[in-house]
């Protein structure tokens, strides 16, 4: 036996409160971020991913306070993104207890910011977030997104997953635009196509409705690890069932 | 300054705040420093080494704060755990970098080779770094019984990694402990008073604090 596929539950952070909401909209209130961290832990989750979607700047320092208090109860990996405009917040939420750092629309703005927080503290703590969606009107399949999937860049997501492992990124958080909080599964043909050109794992992300889902994203779209957020938030499923239903499935996973 | 039980050796590269973290929820009543002080290093009763990022690097920031005697005599003399890099920089060599290390255990820190990195059984590429949970089988002499720091861990636990490199002891007398990616790679070695692993114990569950655990109790016989 050998390396297990991991399952990352991904909190959604605004202003100290887990939200969740359908195509980045509408969001609900999920709970307090330190409780479901430990509820995660306790089902057997292997990584936790929180997402900072703070819109004001004035309450961005509240997700310090959160990891800080999460990374001293809870020991398995935290990665987390949202707002990380300079090497300065990486360094500051890794002080706090991250474990890896996500980047996502300052890798496009700045990729410099990719290059010099992976030279400065290590590729493994530097993921890249990819915002991808599919697209007509260019020359290749999936268009990377920035600002929450708001604004097209004319990026090629495949070429721009290569270009940021070129520069230090050691993960990929694949996201698909189309399928996030819709339910119908991930976007495994993206995935698959990035999985394949780069030599660094990828996280799939965006769609997951049920335990199938979790299936087809690492049998289907190559992936090393799959982030899902609702299924969990509302108790559809535990993070121990999804892992019994992967295991079935004759996916490797630490039980 | 009050005496430290469990120093945390500080040298500038990365997080340690997961180590202390996870040292103090397991040893509660006890004094855990991350020091970059070899003083400290030196009068503390046992000592942790950590590492992240590169190799060259981080031999070259502990040679920079004045670390390596109190290291060196640490790893000899007292209850020691290197993690990750803490591990690869006892050896003689490293590919990364071309970078010479500490040198108190013969032998090499290799990359995964890209044309190892493919699933034996379904063909399927496996990446690199190392990232995950692997199964870690631990290893013993005949007849022995396993390490004191593997007490209360199930033989093939799983334990989070995440590295390109791996360390090949030349002596395989202090191998104690492998994983498979999917070639056998060394990810535990003991010698006396030294323990040292390639995963991290911290972020490892409660396999890693069990292991933590043990180290903070170990009273290791003097080499």
């Amino acid at each position: 036996m050998g390396l297990a596929k991991r399952i990352i539950p991904c909190l959604d952070v605004t202003n100290g409160r887990v939200v969740k909401g359908v195509n980045f909209l509408e969001l609900r209130d999920a709970g307090d971020p330190v409780e479901i961290a430990k509820r995660y832990d306790d089902q057997g989750a292997d990584e936790l991913t929180f997402l900072d979607i703070t819109a004001s700047s004035d309450n961005r320092g509240l997700i310090l306070h959160i990891i800080e208090e999460v990374a001293s109860q809870v020991f398995i990996p935290l990665t987390v993104g949202g707002g990380v405009r300079e090497v300065e917040d990486v360094r500051r939420l890794l002080n706090a207890g991250a474990d890896k750092v996500s980047i996502n629309t300052t890798a496009v703005l700045n990729p410099k910011v990719v290059q010099d927080a992976a030279a400065r503290f290590g590729s493994q703590c530097i993921v890249v977030a990819i915002d991808a969606k599919k697209v007509d009107n260019q020359p290749f399949e999936w268009e990377v997104f920035t600002h929450g999937g708001r604004k097209a860049t004319g990026l090629d997501a495949v070429k721009w997953a290569e270009y940021m492992v070129s520069l230090g990124a050691g993960e990929l958080l694949v996201t698909s635009m189309d399928r996030d909080g819709t339910k119908i599964g991930f976007n495994n043909p993206l995935n698959k196509a990035i999985s394949d050109a780069v030599e660094v794992p990828i996280i799939a992300s965006g769609g997951v409705g049920n335990l199938q889902h979790l299936v087809d994203g690492v049998k289907e779209g190559g992936a090393d690890a799959v982030l899902a957020a609702s299924i969990f938030h509302y108790g559809e499923y535990t993070v121990k069932q999804a892992k019994e239903y992967m295991a079935q499935h004759g996916i490797e996973v630490r039980l | 300054m009050s005496k430290i039980d469990i120093a945390v050796v500080d040298y500038g590269m990365g997080n340690l705040r997961s180590v202390s973290k996870a040292l103090e929820h397991v040893a509660p009543g006890k004094n855990v420093a991350v020091t970059s002080n070899p003083d400290e290093v030196a009068s503390a009763e046992r000592v942790v080494f950590p590492g992240q990022g590169a190799m060259p690097d981080c031999i070259r920031e502990l040679d920079a704060r004045g670390l390596r005697a109190a290291v060196m005599d640490a790893a000899k003399h007292k209850p020691f755990l290197g993690i990750c890099i803490g591990l690869q920089m006892l050896f003689e060599h490293s590919e990364e970098g071309n970078a010479a290390g500490l040198g108190l255990f013969k032998g090499n820190v290799k990359r995964f080779a890209a044309v190892d990195m493919f699933d034996n059984q379904g063909g399927d590429k496996l990446k690199v770094p190392h990232m995950g949970w692997n199964q870690v089988y631990q290893v013993c002499a005949t007849g022995s019984q396993p390490h004191v720091l593997w007490q209360g861990i199930e033989d093939g636990a799983r334990f989070y990694y995440v590295h390109s490199y791996y360390v090949q002891p030349e002596n395989e007398s202090i191998i104690s402990g492998y994983s498979n990616y999917p070639k056998r790679f060394t990810c535990a070695i003991a010698k006396d008073n030294l323990f040292a692993v390639q995963f991290h114990p911290e972020k490892s569950a409660n396999a890693g604090l069990q292991l933590l655990s043990n180290f903070v109790n170990w009273s290791p016989k003097s080499p």
